[in-house]
């Protein structure tokens, strides 16, 4: 462990960790290291934690509906142009 | 995780033949993600909804030369993503606005391990928090707020954010996981706060 702090070093295998892509031999090193380094479970836990809060935050996301009516306005001119998309 | 968006290929054909019916179905399911990345990389409805209009509107002028390489959700991102990137240029210029993120190691620099995911989940849905995450991102650089939102946000492989932003791989890889550390250590900062709080409250 760093003096300070978590592992460095661990950052991007963390971040590889979390999407499923460390090859199986790095992964087990990982999750070893994992067992016996509090601050870099913290940091891993933290780190999923921010990418679940944004997604949280983003699902209940929907267009309002002055915006789509606009956008309809806007791309009716264009048909109304005569014109086909991709024209 | 992958967006795993693909419309079906009579769908595309249609499109692809000038059919509005079929546009603006196209519109209808794909304009709210599209906003949303506009609300999270321009920071403000009025840009969010420039970005949205100027989107469908060269997607209607250039779909008749897709050519079905990529997907069309992926190449529709391409469209959208480089029309917020221009805007954000076009502000930078205006303001001279730097966004530059401080480097890994600054951000490492001094840091003190907090583990936050104890705290009660009201603490994570409050307004306080939508907030302060919103704080965060305008924190990180142009770049890696994009390839956050694309892979992290709405879902896109590895493969697709490096399709939609014209960049290998190993570049996308790269950029979100400083993007990642960089969030988590501002969230880090935030709810350390949220939980002193918490313990001199009892």
């Amino acid at each position: 462990m760093g003096k300070r702090g978590h592992c460095k070093e661990h950052l991007r295998q963390f971040s590889d960790y979390i999407d499923g892509e460390l090859a199986p031999d790095i992964c087990a090193q990982l999750e070893a290291h994992l067992q016996e380094c509090r601050d870099c479970q913290v940091v891993m836990n933290t780190l999923q934690k921010t990418i679940d809060l944004y997604q949280v935050a983003e699902g209940e996301e929907t267009l309002p509906e002055g915006v789509r009516s606009r956008l309809f306005a806007r791309l009716q001119i264009a048909q109304s142009t005569g014109k086909k998309p991709g024209e | 995780m992958s967006a795993a968006r693909q419309f079906p290929s009579e769908f595309v054909d249609r499109l692809i033949a000038g059919d509005w019916q079929a546009f603006n179905e196209l519109v209808d399911q794909t304009s709210a993600g599209i906003y949303g990345l506009g609300l999270r990389m321009l920071g403000n409805a009025q840009d969010a909804e420039d970005m949205l209009q100027e989107t469908f509107l060269k997607a209607h002028n250039a779909l008749r030369g897709f050519e079905k390489r990529s997907s069309l959700y992926t190449w529709l991102y391409r469209i959208a993503t480089n029309e917020a990137l221009m805007m954000l240029r076009r502000r930078k210029s205006e303001f001279h606005f730097d966004s530059e993120p401080v480097t890994q190691e600054e951000a490492e620099n001094g840091e003190e391990v907090v583990d936050w995911c104890c705290l009660p989940e009201k603490e994570f849905i409050s307004e306080e928090t939508r907030s302060e995450l919103t704080r965060a991102a305008v924190k990180l650089s142009n770049a890696m707020r994009m390839v956050f939102l694309l892979r992290d946000v709405r879902g896109f492989s590895t493969r697709e954010t490096a399709e939609i932003l014209q960049v290998n791989e190993e570049v996308v890889k790269t950029r979100l996981v400083r993007a990642r550390v960089k969030l988590r250590d501002e969230l880090s900062g935030y709810f350390r706060e949220r939980l002193q709080g918490q313990g001199n409250n009892g």
